[in-house]
Formats: structure tokens, sequence, C-alpha cells
């Protein structure tokens, strides 16, 4: 069941879009979901689409489409790091091992204790800030060093 | 090395931002980072903000003379095309039976572009003007912003602004107190840089997968829920009111011929002092080099995507050659772009970011056209191999041969984006691609 906060706020994004198009609020009803639970199982995917009234298979669609919906768990902290052209030329491979040796995972794994989650993202359109990663889709977290990494690690522990 | 442009990581739209160095830089759409607070609607308001939208519901302006107006500045969309706006303005049908819509694409995802997501969180007053001067003139009744879905501190700074205007009346119903009604949102993307092609952004708006659409039927007659949309870049719409203030001439006068106003240029890579700086168009490379602080670590400069990796790579000698505009890049055999220029020096293996490159457009193809699903994954295997040391040299034809029918085969210009590094790296930096395959390791790193 959708809870009722998500259910707000899904209700407020449908404000934006004429009635007879409540489909498109499904990027926002996913990213609401998740950001609630964490992750998308296949049973909110489908309260999603029955709750906007669209296919089941159309919203699945869409949440396999986009890179930052996560259709499997990812941990309390999801920390996504790019590694495209701007940021690869300011380093951020030593960043990226820095990240899989203090944490002890890969990319697309999940610490046993269940709290980080490692993914290498594509470009996030903040070049400048070069190297860069964002925790958890929302904050994002600029100009990296290894004493920065440690930093924000230390805080989420 | 030099602090890089401090960013704010809490953002609010009162907070105070600190930005270093604004010498040598024309503001335009940045023109509230001389204050103290620049996101909010008092500081726009301060600096003569919503003038030009109040004056034009007012006097009831004609909408042909906004459009003159807008083909006289000169100003080109921003997104990367470089269509004139004006023109573009004057392809949205005047009459129709029903809702016209318009879309604003802040869905940044090419790499080292970032110029838009300055504007929504430092000046984001100066959009919702233009854009609402953009609905009024081309009769739209609803707007959307689609925002890049990981800048989301920046969408949440630009929904609070969309909210502050409504309050005080420039957005909503009967505007300032005229018959001209106008709701903006901001919507989002997660995570597909195809987005930014515009009708897949127009998909994704529709709540469906990223696919761009067959053109035509264009965006003008067939966008948005079916109905007439105007699509344009966030920069573009925010060069509207400073246009209306000060005159199309005015704008024009700032640039050069065929390009005219100011433009943002995102410097990212090799540079001292990475970031956006708005000049006017026609400066100088080696001008804009200097403002972003040069080659870092006094190294020297190898080479420059100067719009984007879907705009052709320049080595040195061209791009310090090269002025900052349409024609000046066009005439060096690259492109403007969205003005994202990717610096790189003299350690900068040209086989390794080619590679990266490769896998960028392989991962981002939408999957639609089988040239473009199977030519991407195609490139980075052979570029892969390469950097695995298992090359052969005629891998290089290959590379060649598969890109040039990736380009021009495809239903969006994505092709012709995975295509141009391939070609214009092989072609610039042939050498240091035979080596690879030669010695199974990479020549600068040998050196």
């Amino acid at each position: 069941m959708l809870s009722p906060q998500a259910i707000e706020k899904i209700d407020y994004e449908l404000t934006k879009y004429p009635a007879d198009q409540r489909q498109a609020a499904v990027m926002s009803a996913l990213r609401i979901v998740q950001t609630e639970l964490g992750w998308l199982s296949k049973e909110s995917i489908t309260e999603i689409a029955q709750y906007l009234r669209m296919p089941e298979i159309a919203a699945m669609e869409v949440a396999s489409f986009y890179n930052m919906y996560d259709l499997s768990p990812v941990g309390k902290y999801k920390i996504t790091i790019c590694t495209n052209i701007s940021c690869m030329l300011r380093d951020s491979d030593v960043i990226v091992n820095h990240l899989k040796s203090t944490l002890g995972i890969g990319f697309n794994e999940v610490t046993a204790d269940g709290k980080f989650c490692l993914k290498e993202g594509e470009c996030m359109g903040c070049c400048g800030g070069a190297p860069l990663m964002h925790v958890n889709n929302t904050d994002m977290h600029e100009f990296l060093t290894v004493e920065k990494v440690d930093a924000i690690l230390e805080e989420l522990k | 090395m030099a602090t890089p442009n401090p960013v704010i990581n809490k953002t609010a739209l009162h907070k105070p931002v600190v930005m270093t160095d604004l010498k040598g830089q024309t503001l335009v759409t940045l023109r509230t980072l001389t204050e103290e607070n620049p996101a909010s609607l008092e500081t726009y308001l301060k600096i003569g903000g919503y003038s030009a939208l109040k004056r034009i519901v007012t006097e009831k302006t004609k909408a042909t003379d906004i459009i003159t107006e807008v083909k006289n500045s000169g100003l080109r969309g921003r997104g990367g095309a470089g269509f004139p706006t004006g023109l573009k303005w004057s392809f949205m049908p005047r009459y129709f039976d029903g809702t016209k819509y318009l879309v604003c694409n802040t869905d940044e995802g090419e790499p080292g572009t970032f110029k838009d997501r300055d504007i929504i969180r430092y000046n984001p007053h100066q959009l919702i003007e233009g854009m609402a001067i953009a609905a009024y003139t081309l009769g739209a009744r609803v707007g959307y912003n689609y925002i890049h879905g990981e800048i989301w501190q920046d969408y949440e700074i630009f929904e609070a602004a969309l909210h502050e205007a409504k309050a005080a009346g420039y957005l909503g119903e009967r505007i300032l107190g005229s018959d001209f009604s106008f709701d903006l949102y901001a919507v989002h993307g997660y995570g597909a840089y195809i987005c930014g092609e515009e009708t897949a952004l127009i998909e994704s708006i529709e709540g469906k997968k990223g696919q761009p659409r067959f053109k035509p039927p264009f965006p003008a007659s067939y966008g948005v829920f079916g109905k007439p949309t105007n699509v344009n870049n966030t920069e573009s719409y925010t060069s509207i009111p400073w246009i209306l203030e000060h005159g199309g001439q005015a704008f024009a006068d700032l640039g050069v011929s065929n390009s005219g106003g100011t433009k943002l240029f995102s410097v990212s890579g090799h540079v001292e002092k990475p970031g956006n700086y708005e000049v006017k168009m026609g400066m100088p490379f080696n001008e804009l080099l200097e403002l972003a602080g040069g080659v870092w670590k006094g190294r020297k400069l190898k080479a420059v995507i100067p719009g984007g990796p879907s705009t052709p790579v320049m080595p040195a000698a061209a791009i310090m050659a090269a002025t900052m505009d349409y024609e000046g890049l066009s005439k060096a055999r690259s492109s403007l772009g969205a003005g994202s220029m990717i610096v790189m020096d003299e350690t900068t293996c040209m086989v390794k970011a080619l590679h990266r490159l490769s896998y960028f457009f392989y991962e981002e193809s939408c999957g639609q056209c089988t040239p473009c699903r199977e030519g991407t994954g195609w490139v980075y295997r052979v570029i892969d191999r390469i950097v695995n040391g298992k090359g052969k040299m005629e891998d290089l034809d290959l590379l060649t041969d598969v890109s040039n029918n990736i380009a021009g085969r495809t239903i969006c210009a994505l092709g012709e984006a995975a295509a141009t590094p391939v070609l214009s790296f092989i072609k610039h930096f042939r050498p240091e691609f035979e080596y690879y395959i030669q010695h199974g390791k990479s020549m600068v790193e040998s050196q």
C-alpha cells in the first residue's frame, strides 16, 4: 500500500498535469516511493501504476529506463560517483579506489551491514565541481578529495 | 592550486553565495551574481527584474513585435544546436483551439555541461520571467521546466522560486492584473542523457521512456500531450528579459556577427579554476582559458573539446587560434555546442579519454535505432580491447567505418554525437592510437 504521505506528494505532482494525463506523474511517483522505501519493488511499481491508472508494464518500462531508479535494495546510503570525462580528468579513479577499499565493496554491491552501496554514475551536470558524487540521489558532494570522502563517510556511519 | 568557485551545499533561496572572480565576465543570464542573495525574488526585483514582463502585459505589446525584437537580438539556441530563437518562435501556430505548451530544457547530461544548473540556483526568477514572456508571445497557457534529476538540491531551489513568483502575481491566473494567465511547473528527469533531446524530453514529461520521436511532426505542431509546444534551452529563455529591457540590437552588439549576446561557458577538466564564465560571444579562447586560471599545475595544453563530446575535439594549436562563437568554432572545424569546454593537459591519454566517452554513449543509447544501439556497443568493445592491449591496427579503420555507419542513420542526433568523438580523436591523435595498439600501453603514460 502506498503510504498516505506518498499519496499526498503524488497528488501534488498530479496538479501539474491535465486531469486525463495521470501517467505524466509516474516519474515523480517512482521517485517519491523510492525515497520513502529505499528502492522500488515490483509491488511498489504495481501500486503506483494502479494509482495512476496506467498499465503496470508502462510503469516498469519507466522504472527500468532511467538509471537513478533502483530495482533492487541499495542499502541505507547509495553513493553514486561520476567517472565521466571531466571527473576522470580530475582523478575520479583515486576517489573510486578509495571508496572501494574503505567500504570493501565494488560497484553495484552493498556492504554486509546493509549501510552502503556504491554505483558508477554518468554525467551529473556539475562538472565544474569534479570529482563528485551524490548520496541517495540528493546530496551532491563536489571537489572531492580522499580526506573529504572520509569525512562524509564518517558523518554517515 | 587556486580555489575553484565555491559551491553552497544546503542551498535555499535566501542563503548568500560568494562567487570568486567576476572580473572579465559580462553578466546577462547570471546578472544576480553581483548581489548577496542572488536567487531571491527581492534581489531580482532590485536589479530591475520582471520589468519587461510588466511592461508587455500592461501595454499589451503585440506578439509579432516581441518576435521581431528576439530576431534582432541574434539569440541562437543555447542548448547546442544554435537555431535562431526568434525564428523558432515564429513556427508556433498563432491560432489553436486548445492548450499550447512551453517547455524549458534544463536536462544537462552532456559531459562538461553545467551552465543551466547555475541559472536555476542563482538566477531562477530571470528564467521564470523569460518563460512567462515567451508564453505571452506564443499563447502558451502551461509550461514545464524539465530539470536533470541529479541536481536535486537545485530543483528544489527552482521550485521554491516558482512558489515565490506565483505568490507575487508573476505566474498563475491574470498575471499582474492583466488578462494573461500562465502556469509554470518544475518536473524532473531521473538519469537519462537522451532526455536532453527535445522529443525524448517530451516523452518523459508524459511519463514514458525517453525515446526520441520521429520528426516531423516537430514539437511546434505535435509536442506535449500532442499539443503545439515550444522547447528552448534554459540559457535561451533567461536571455529574453534582458533583450526586452535593452532591445534586441543591444544584445546583438554584445557579441559578434551571427552570434549575438553573451554565452555561458562551462569550463572543466585541467584548469586551475573550473566553473562557469559568462562572456561576450567572440572572445578569443586564450582569454577564456585565462579567466579559468589557465591550464593547471603549469602544464601545457593538449586538446579541448569545445562544446561537449558531441562536438569534435580540437588540438591545442587549433583551439588557441579560435574565437568563442558559432562561426569562429565552425571555421576551426568544430562547433560551439552548449559551450562546454573540456580542457585536457599534456598528460592526458587520448585513447583512455575516448574509451570513457565511448562507454558513455553505449550506456546512454536509448536502444530505439539499431545502428546506434548496436554501433555504440561495438565501438566501445573495440576501444576496450585496444586499452586492454589486444587491439589490431585494422581496428582504427573499423572504428571509423562503424562510426560513419551510425551517424545519419538514426532518429535523433545521439548517433552523430556518438560518432563525433571517435572520428575526431582518431583524426587528430592517430599516432597515439597506433602506439597503444603496437605496444599494448599508453604512449603518454610511457613517456
